[in-house]
């Protein structure tokens, strides 16, 4: 107990006194504060896409592509074949008809409100049913389009980052004129990036006959799967791949945010070892101006663990302090800021926002600590081993 | 230089903390070097296109289609000296994740268009007169261990074939490479004729078109004649120079390239001013000692000289080594992602920045310091030791 008595009074010797030594001490705070700004905010943008990404996804929907294809654009069905799908067996029925949706998704160049760059914005067609199996869209401004007129409904997200979408504007895709008649929101999900019309009217548009890209099918329990799969590969007329919304969008989500995180994680250990070079460098200093002060104590009968203990606390305190503003730096400017990006699976533009997540900052405070640490660990040794007779003649 | 002894002994005077220091900006610039790398794969196709092609591509957008016969077209057009087509096969080798791209061409007249590719003249002939015969870059050779006369068969994302059939067999008959180091030869190219008479949809079209200029033309009258042509038919085009095309297909990736170069920047002068302020505070520790010097009657601008000469020091022996390091790795990853980022390389300019900035740092940590001890009376100097 004496031991953790001395360790606990040098240490808040140590504490009371950091303020005037506090010069030496930002150095060693604002190196940890940029690693964990750094990391929080570029690892935020994976979390945002992500989120983006999955809040599309629903497991009790299906989505029927053509076999082999990697995404909707990749992929085309016959009207029979996308008839063949909606009533196979596994799928939900209202009524007399199958809740399917039949769809083409095409890019259309979009300049975007920031640069007036052209973007690949996403232009879906859609049937009625494609509203309720997407639990989560819906209509808060203006009006659902028309079937068989030239009208769209715009997401939220593709509304605020390109130009030229408000409710009542006119665009021109090619040679046809298009009516923005309404906007819709879908939980930030990466459907609110996307502009929708009637499935007929974007087959005549594109000479795509009546042929589609997909069908989505809301299935009578997520096990039902298993079901619809087995029917559709036992049926001679088709060749598709069955797989859910959620593994779908997952698999959409993937590669960019797989290389976020190769790029991220390795940036930010080199960063982490950068910053245990400052706080090494730093805690050094801080044992080299307490040497008289350390010397007296060890004199008056502190035993060597209390001072080591004092130097680790001081370091691991700093950088946690470094690991907490710079965690509150990259909420503060980072979250909810919004941006588009090509994602390369879909050849398509995604909107979406950075997600610092708690998550995140537990790990970027981890790192602080880890930084402090070892940062803290070998001026502390110094410490403890300090020649007291020498220290004290410097006096 | 005669003082050199003297800079490199006050240099090592507190060894760890000057080890500390040269690691942490060693580490800074490791960082620059990496991602200034990184970041020309994705500025890269902009600086290595050429200003004297166009490109043709739908309006309304680049996935559209165009007719075939848009060609004869394109190339009666006044200004246009040559002309050829291209598509986007989008398939992938064995497994998924082995995604390259493949374009089908008309392949002499791609290579006529395209003399920054290099190619043995026998190979070229080979694999036009061969029906399946594909031409692939070195990189892709080396990273899939292919050798001429191998049967590589890709798999189709978008073209089915006629018969139903998802997967194309080619034959290789020659491996090109690209006369410019930034370049990158990572794709495939094979014969449009065979594509088109066995794909099963989409016959009669491509994906779009590269045109030079007759020397002299004027780039934008050309692509607006080619435009006008086009205009209210279903089918318009959109035409462009090579290195606008690139420029805005680079665009599309948005604010999210900037951003991360902004916060990495922060990083990097973070780096850069942790150890800065250590060495500042080596220099202010040693105020006394500099007013021994000019007591022995060194010049003040020889003080300051030598001051400068070891916060220089200090910083470019770490950044020489984060910069080797940096190239070391850039090298390596320019292999590895050959496929999927071409065009990794760390740029002469990009060297020169950085030894800019390490001069520029050196300076910056040791004058003010350095500056304030000059103004010092010597007596007050020494007082304070």
């Amino acid at each position: 107990m004496k031991f953790l008595n001395q360790a606990f009074a040098v240490t808040m010797l140590n504490l009371r006194n950091l303020p005037q030594r506090a010069g030496g001490s930002v150095v060693a705070v604002v190196g940890v504060a940029a690693v964990v700004l750094v990391f929080a905010a570029v690892l935020s943008m994976a979390a945002g896409f992500e989120r983006t990404m999955l809040l599309a996804g629903s497991d009790d929907t299906a989505i029927v592509l053509r076999s082999g294809s990697t995404a909707e654009l990749n992929s085309g069905l016959s009207n029979d074949q996308a008839l063949i799908v909606a009533n196979a067996p596994g799928v939900m029925r209202d009524g007399d008809s199958p809740i399917a949706s039949a769809e083409l998704y095409v890019v259309v160049d979009v300049a975007k409100q920031s640069t007036g760059d052209d973007a690949n914005v996403p232009l879906r067609g859609v049937q009625p049913f494609a509203f309720e199996l997407r639990h989560n869209v819906k209509i808060t401004e203006g009006r659902m389009f028309e079937e068989g007129r030239n009208e769209l409904v715009v997401g939220r997200a593709a509304q605020s980052e390109f130009g030229g979408l408000g409710v009542g504007d006119e665009i021109r895709f090619g040679q046809t004129r298009w009516t923005v008649v309404g906007a819709f929101e879908a939980d930030g999900s990466v459907s609110e990036s996307e502009l929708w019309t009637d499935l007929r009217v974007l087959q005549t548009m594109y000479n795509r006959g009546s042929s589609v890209q997909s069908v989505r099918v809301r299935l009578v329990s997520p096990e039902a799967i298993e079901e619809l799969s087995q029917a559709l590969a036992d049926d001679p007329r088709i060749d598709v791949d069955v797989t859910s919304e959620k593994d779908y969008y997952s698999s959409q989500a993937k590669p960019l945010s797989q290389f976020i995180k190769i790029v991220g994680y390795p940036l930010t250990i080199l960063m982490a070892i950068g910053a245990v070079f400052g706080a090494l460098n730093s805690m050094y200093a801080s044992v080299s101006v307490r040497g008289k002060e350390i010397a007296t104590l060890r004199a008056l009968g502190f035993g060597p663990f209390s001072v080591l203990v004092s130097t680790m606390v001081e370091s691991t305190l700093l950088s946690l302090i470094g690991g907490i503003v710079g965690g509150v730096l990259a909420f503060a400017l980072f979250n909810g800021f919004q941006v588009s990006t090509l994602n390369g699976a879909s050849f398509s533009q995604v909107v979406f926002d950075f997600a610092v997540t708690p998550d995140l900052l537990s790990q970027g405070l981890v790192a602080a600590l880890i930084i402090g640490l070892i940062g803290g660990f070998f001026p502390a040794i110094r410490a403890a081993r300090l020649p007291v007779a020498q220290a004290l003649r410097e006096l | 230089m005669k003082y050199f002894g003297l800079i490199w002994k006050n240099a090592w005077r507190k060894k760890i903390r000057t080890s500390l220091t040269i690691l942490s900006v060693l580490v800074a610039f490791l960082l620059f070097a990496l991602l200034n790398a990184i970041g020309y794969a994705f500025r890269a196709g902009e600086d290595v296109s050429s200003a004297e092609r166009l490109v043709v591509i739908h309006k309304i957008s680049l996935i559209n289609p165009l007719p075939i016969s848009y060609e004869a077209r394109i190339a009666s057009t006044p200004g246009v000296a040559e002309v050829t087509h291209a598509s986007w096969f989008g398939g992938y080798y064995q497994e998924k994740r082995n995604q390259f791209a493949q374009f089908p061409v008309d392949i002499k007249e791609y290579f006529a268009l395209y003399p920054e590719l290099i190619i043995a003249p026998e190979q070229l002939e080979a694999a036009a007169q061969n029906r399946i015969g594909t031409i692939v870059g070195h990189e892709l050779a080396e990273q899939f261990g292919w050798k001429l006369g191998d049967r590589i068969p890709i798999q189709a994302t978008i073209w089915t074939k006629a018969d139903g059939g998802r997967t194309w067999e080619f034959e290789l008959e020659g491996i090109m490479r690209s006369n410019d180091p930034r370049g990158s030869t990572a794709f495939m190219l094979f014969n449009h004729d065979y594509f088109d008479e066995a794909r099963a949809f989409g016959k009669g079209t491509a994906g779009w078109y590269v045109l030079r200029i007759a020397p002299g033309a004027d780039p934008v009258e050309v692509a607006n004649a080619i435009d006008a042509q086009f205009a209210n038919s279903p089918n318009e085009t959109e035409t462009s120079t090579e290195a606008a095309f690139a420029a805005s297909f680079a665009k599309q990736f948005g604010n999210i390239a900037m951003i991360v170069q902004l916060i990495l920047g922060a990083v990097f002068f973070t780096l850069l001013l942790v150890a800065g302020n250590t060495m500042s505070q080596s220099v202010r520790e040693r105020i006394p000692e500099l007013a021994v010097l000019k007591t022995l009657g060194f010049r003040d601008s020889t003080v300051l000289g030598i001051v400068l000469s070891e916060s220089i020091l200090i910083i470019a022996l770490g950044g020489l080594l984060g910069l080797g390091i940096g190239w070391v790795l850039v090298q390596g990853m320019a292999q590895q992602l050959s496929a999927s980022l071409p065009g990794v390389y760390l740029s002469p300019q990009a060297l020169l920045l950085a030894v800019g900035i390490m001069i520029g740092a050196g300076i910056f940590a040791g004058f003010f310091p350095a500056l304030k001890a000059m103004r010092l009376s010597i007596v007050d100097a020494l007082a304070r030791g």
